[in-house]
């Protein structure tokens, strides 16, 4: 399979290799992400798995993976998928292992792991050019413990440790632009809801060597408040509205794919019952009209 | 067979060359930095195959460490200090992960006050971590100990985790001849490493490390890690006796020296402990019927080699250089729980701390501590923890603390 073959949703694997009954949260937006990726990347890979709800995947005795799976600590599954991948290396250079039997080395993180507590092994990884491919699955907060706010979390939501009138103070952080300021092979964000956009970009950091890093917007029913059947809903809204910008960065640039109209920010806000102090019991309209300038500042910048 | 003069942290390199390791992940931290430096030469000069790997730090030299292991290749690495302290996190894991590799640690004193010399608190802290513990007090025993771990961790019925561990400055940075076994005969002793069923392949998919859920299933596989450690007992005794068979140096759990008459024992690891054969040699000379006892496992803890080596003397003087804030001496507590109501133990048992952040030990302290543990037998009370310091490092202590109080005055009248 190649970028070319994937030009409509019927292009994408009909054939799902992800297991089924995992303890994941029904609606989850990173498990979604998840499946569609494994579908792309295949069996033939090692997750690498740091802290996190998805560290609940695999429980003794069961899996949900066809291929395999090792669980680090929360700040250095980077640095465990250095191991594995030099490990494979040196047995195939020794010739102790064919071909046939090398794996795709994948970390699998949250953004609590990949925005702070394992952004220097993140780092260390990119910089010794580490043949892997990272994925974080975004659902701006610590979600396993509750969703308490991490680096990952945008402004004004309420989480578990932002329970005020205001929410969070903070602003997400800027994870796309740190990684690819390392220059890494590729760079990609992606999210479940955009099921081909994101089979193409699996795709083509599946066909190229060096540090290839995904992250994945994930829609998240308990942590971000809403109705788990609205994940689709709600992830299709953060793209049309440009809050989440689908972009890549490769061979030095960055490429967004433009939204043609980007409908208001507060339809993707007003979904979410972290964000329901912006309209209840009195619109504020203040925050509201800051939301919209920050996203179309971001874009006007993107047009330029 | 060669001999060369070689530091400690020569020595472990050397022991790491001899074992064939596959993959060396790193990072640098005094007093160990040598060690990686002779390796990457050797590396760079291409006399050896091991792929050299610099990681960010100890947490993730460890996680990578641990995960190649899992892969099926043989590893090597080493720390000190606070780099063995910021990888504990992992220290601990990759021991549940049943990873068979080899990591020397050049012991040295943690922070605060900061310090670059030697005591035991650093390894002291790995102790509960399912990592097994060699505890060297010669360069020789160095470049052995590492051979012997590596045997050690990789016998099927431990797969653990081996530290070695020497004293920074002490033994990393002293000069000692040491005997180079052949690579044939290493390769007799120590053969390729066979990873099992430890390994990621496309054909045989495995998930390691899996999470569990309730105390059930948790506790059966910490119980199952203790219990490999325990067997490891054994397995270093039949390790311990190829190696002397094969190249003439013995290595049994505990070293006893001079101990068959002795009415007084020390107890103590590491290199200082050659201090203490030298005031052995020297109290007997004046008629003191004084021993060594030197465990060089410290995990497995050998109980019934220190019960059999202790019983039927009258006092043993424990030395720890370490210090359990609120407890005192660790080596103390270890050696009290393994010999509290056996019927042949010695009724006192006194404990000493010192050698702390490199301060020495000196022959007179020696000395004192059989005379406080003479004095504790004819008593029949066992004293409190002695805690050593001299007067005259108390009055040296003193004039810094002046010069310390005399700064922050002029500071504070200048402002």
């Amino acid at each position: 399979m190649n970028e070319v073959v994937m030009q409509h949703m019927t292009d994408l694997p009909s054939t799902h290799l992800l297991g089924t009954g995992t303890p994941m949260c029904s609606g989850c937006g990173g498990l979604e992400a998840l499946h569609e990726i494994y579908d792309v990347l295949g069996k033939n890979t090692v997750f690498v798995n740091a802290a996190g709800c998805m560290t609940l995947l695999s429980v003794y005795p069961f899996t949900p993976f066809r291929g395999s799976w090792l669980y680090t600590a929360m700040a250095s599954a980077p640095a465990g998928a250095q191991g594995v991948r030099d490990a494979l290396d040196i047995l195939l250079e020794q010739k102790c292992i064919k071909k046939e039997e090398d794996l795709e080395v994948v970390v699998l993180t949250g953004d609590g792991s990949a925005y702070g507590m394992g952004l220097s092994a993140t780092s260390g990884a990119i910089e010794r050019g580490l043949d892997f491919i990272y994925i974080c699955y975004d659902n701006e907060g610590y979600g396993n413990t509750g969703q308490q706010f991490s680096a990952a979390t945008p402004h004004a939501a309420k989480t578990a440790t932002s329970r005020g009138s205001s929410g969070f103070a903070g602003y997400k952080k800027d994870l796309f632009s740190i990684w690819a300021a390392h220059k890494p092979s590729y760079v990609a964000t992606v999210i479940g809801s955009e099921p081909l956009d994101l089979a193409r970009k699996i795709e083509k950091a599946k066909q190229m060597k060096g540090p290839r890093l995904i992250i994945a917007l994930a829609p998240c029913p308990p942590g971000w408040d809403f109705n788990p059947r609205d994940t689709v809903d709600i992830g299709k809204l953060a793209v049309k509205t440009g809050v989440w910008p689908l972009k890549e960065y490769i061979d030095g640039k960055v490429i967004h794919n433009i939204p043609h109209h980007r409908v208001p920010v507060e339809d993707y806000l007003q979904k979410q019952g972290r964000f329901v102090h912006l309209f209840t019991p009195k619109r504020n309209e203040e925050m509201l009209n800051e939301m919209q300038a920050r996203v179309d500042a971001y874009w006007d910048a993107v047009s330029e | 067979m060669t001999r060369k003069l070689l530091t400690g942290n020569g020595a472990a390199a050397w022991g790491a060359r001899l074992a064939n390791v596959d993959y060396v992940p790193a990072f640098p931290i005094t007093p160990q930095t040598e060690i990686i430096e002779t390796i990457a030469a050797w590396s760079d000069a291409g006399e050896i195959p091991a792929r050299m790997v610099t990681l960010e730090s100890e947490h993730s030299m460890i996680t990578a460490a641990g995960a190649a292991a899992a892969t099926g290749v043989r590893v090597f690495t080493a720390t000190s200090s606070q780099g063995l302290l910021y990888g504990m996190e992992m220290v601990y894991t990759v021991a549940g992960w049943r990873v068979p590799l080899v990591m020397v640690n050049v012991s040295r004193g943690v922070a605060a006050p900061l310090t670059l010399e030697s005591d035991h608190n650093d390894i002291m802290a790995a102790r509960d971590s399912g990592f097994l513990q060699i505890h060297c007090s010669t360069c020789q025993e160095v470049l052995d100990s590492v051979l012997i771990a590596y045997r050690l961790a990789e016998d099927k019925n431990v797969r653990l985790p081996v530290i070695v561990n020497l004293d920074g400055f002490y033994l990393s940075y002293t000069r000692e001849p040491v005997e180079i076994p052949e690579p044939e005969a290493i390769r007799k002793f120590l053969p390729a490493f066979d990873t099992k069923n430890s390994k990621f392949r496309a054909s045989t998919p495995t998930s390691q490390a899996v999470a569990v859920l309730g105390g059930s299933p948790y506790s059966y596989f910490r119980y199952e890690t203790h219990l490999a450690a325990m067997q490891a007992i054994d397995v270093y005794g039949d390790i311990a006796k190829t190696f002397s068979q094969q190249f003439g140096r013995n290595y049994p759990a505990i070293e006893a020296y001079r101990c068959e008459d002795a009415e007084i024992v020390y107890v103590m690891i590491g290199s200082f402990s050659t201090k203490a054969r030298e005031a052995v040699d020297q109290l007997r000379q004046t008629g003191t019927a004084v021993g060594l006892v030197r465990p060089r496992l410290l995990r497995p803890f050998p109980t019934k080699e220190l019960q059999k080596v202790t019983a039927g003397k009258q006092g043993i003087a424990v030395i720890d250089q370490n210090i359990s804030m609120g407890k005192g001496g660790v080596l103390h507590t270890e050696v009290a729980s393994a010999l509290y109501g056996k019927s042949n133990a010695p009724k006192i048992l006194t404990s000493f701390i010192g050698g702390l952040g490199g301060r020495d030990i000196s022959a007179e302290e020696f000395y004192e501590m059989v005379k406080v543990t003479k004095q504790a037998i004819n008593d029949g009370v066992t004293p409190e923890p002695r805690l050593l310091y001299t007067r005259d490092e108390y009055r040296e202590m003193q004039k810094l603390q002046a010069i310390a109080h005399v700064e922050r005055e002029e500071l504070e009248t200048t402002q």
